[in-house]
């Protein structure tokens, strides 16, 4: 048993790791998805400029839309890379579980992700002037939680969409209803904490359940379609 | 079998006519809003059809893909059972029932999960299990819309506005944008396994359901909205009329199910048939 | 009451829609079928 588990530690380490250093090296897709993100901000900026009392009742949709936007075009190209060198190929003939590769594909963009966020946020406080009212510990649950919903189901839907026309636009067309209970409680969570008017408890909690079930439900059939694609 | 679809269509039209008459004339007309409450007469019969199509394309995905495993084919199998068998129990030992549901309609429902998921095993081959998802997708995707249509023109006369974040409505909105992408997968999937990939997404859609109730739910006693179609008990002349018009749209829903399962059905023989001659005379393929 | 009658009519309009996309579909097939080989089965 140690040792399975020590071998789909070491795949999703070892991928995880690999991806890493190819995104570092090359720097395109972080160049260009960072400098998506900033144009997000601004462009929100440009177009709700609140006081600070509305601000805090906005800001967290406000957030959340941007923060989706910019996980969309990372989630993208999840798979592009696999699928130009039949990486995937590769994979599906190699002892290797379908799980790690999911899983190693999914930790590394949340990592992504969560840069992004990390970049954006600051932006947003300063435009819009944000100072949560609430208990501010509670916004990194949220984000940690909310970025993991989105990019488990995300990558699972990336993998759904590679042989599909219109594989961009395809992703988000399945992403999105899926996700909305997520980021009702996302935005829902993120303003309570903001404002200080009323407890994210359930919000987090229901973050927290959607993960779990959505998580599960990913490693349960990844290795179908993985064989599907 | 086929010879029975122009009867049971003209008995299902006649039907459809007498319940159109049990909604317009018969039923009482309400206190409160007057003639234009009869909107839930086609309202509710349709967001019930929908709900059901819906369930049973999730049955269907489920069993297509657990059926190339036997294992997975038989653990789905007591899952079934167990459904069926924890509403029983759950129908006795609960005391005091939420409003409006009577003793025995959990144990029901519970048994009629079982009952159609054997029945949808028994009936369908592994193809024939793929063309029910797609075909309760569609026919479901449809009713949801009539829903959708037919709740915002219930809900401007009586409350003034178009929409309202009515928990019923919005659930029924996710619902349908959920059938929509899923009908989108299947139609620009070039994948050989498309109904693989589209029995994933349906099993995730289904799997949504109840944290998309619950989200909105709890967003509704943070923001009150009005309620659309009203709660609490229901005039018994009401219900009867309502539950006329559910058992003719239910006749309806089947009959246009029927006829895109075979139309599903011969277009799949005619593609494979031209696929087939295609590899067989190559000269003409290349044009 | 005109929201009665529209409600009623909208609900017709969406299905009898969907059936004409069904009988589009069954005419097209029928037309392939008849271009299909003569000699195959029916």
């Amino acid at each position: 048993m140690s040792t399975t588990e020590s071998e789909i530690s070491g795949v999703i380490l070892a991928t995880l790791a690999k991806d890493i250093r190819l995104e570092w090296r090359s720097k395109d897709a972080i160049n260009s998805m960072l400098f998506f993100s900033l144009l997000v901000v601004v462009v929100f900026s440009f177009s709700f400029d609140p006081n600070a009392e509305e601000s805090r009742q906005i800001a967290g949709g406000l957030i959340w839309v941007a923060f989706l936007f910019a996980a969309v075009v990372a989630l993208n190209q999840t798979w592009t890379r696999e699928l130009r060198n039949q990486v995937l190929d590769a994979y599906r003939v190699s002892p290797a579980p379908a799980n790690a590769l999911f899983l190693a594909k999914a930790f590394g963009n949340f990592i992504f992700v969560t840069l992004l966020e990390a970049l954006m946020t600051p932006l947003f406080v300063v435009f819009y002037k944000l100072r949560a009212l609430g208990p501010g510990w509670q916004l990194i649950l949220v984000a940690g939680f909310g970025t993991w919903a989105l990019v488990v189901n995300g990558t699972f839907f990336a993998a759904m969409s590679l042989r599909t026309r219109s594989r961009e636009i395809m992703l988000p067309l399945l992403l999105f209803p899926i996700s909305i209970p997520a980021l009702l409680s996302m935005v829902e969570a993120t303003t309570a904490i903001l404002t200080g008017e009323t407890n994210a408890r359930f919000w987090i909690v229901l973050l927290a359940t959607y993960d779990v079930m959505f998580t599960t439900a990913c490693l349960a059939l990844f290795p179908r379609v993985l064989e599907a694609e | 079998m086929k010879k029975a679809f122009p009867l049971l269509a003209l008995l299902t039209a006649a039907l459809l006519g007498y319940a159109l008459y049990q909604a317009l004339v018969v039923a009482p007309r309400e206190q409160t809003m007057g003639d234009v409450q009869r909107i839930f007469y086609y309202h509710v019969p349709s967001a019930w059809t929908a709900f059901l199509l819906f369930f049973i394309n999730f049955l269907a995905s489920v069993q297509f893909l657990v059926r190339p495993n036997e294992k997975l084919d038989r653990i789905a199998g007591w899952v079934a059972i167990a459904v069926g068998a924890i509403c029983c129990v759950a129908d006795f030992a609960i005391r005091d029932l939420p409003s409006g549901m009577h003793h025995g309609s959990i144990a029901t429902t519970g048994l009629a999960v079982t009952a159609l998921y054997f029945a949808i095993r028994k009936l369908f081959s592994e193809p024939g299990v793929d063309i029910l998802a797609l075909v309760t997708a569609e026919v479901g995707v449809v009713f949801c819309t009539v829903v959708l249509v037919t709740g915002p023109l219930w809900a401007r006369p009586v409350w003034g506005i178009w929409w309202t974040w009515d928990i019923r409505l919005t659930s029924t909105l996710v619902l349908w944008l959920i059938y929509v992408s899923y009908l989108l997968l299947r139609r620009f999937s070039t994948s050989g396994e498309t109904p693989v990939l589209a029995a994933a997404l349906a099993v995730f859609g289904a799997l949504d359901v109840p944290l998309v109730y619950f989200s909105i739910w709890f967003f509704r006693t943070q923001h009150p909205q009005p309620v659309i179609g009203g709660g609490g008990a229901i005039d018994p002349r009401m219900l009867r009329v309502l539950m006329i018009n559910w058992l003719a749209f239910l006749c309806f829903a089947f009959l246009v199910c029927w006829s895109r399962y075979r139309l599903e059905r011969v277009q799949r023989d005619v593609e494979e048939t031209q696929a087939l001659e295609a590899l067989l005379e190559p000269r003409s393929a290349v044009q | 009451m005109n929201y009665l009658y529209a409600a009623y009519a909208a609900t017709w309009a969406i299905h009898i829609t969907y059936l004409a996309t069904l009988v589009r579909r069954h005419n097209r097939l029928k037309r392939e079928i008849a271009e299909l080989k003569p000699g195959l089965p029916r």
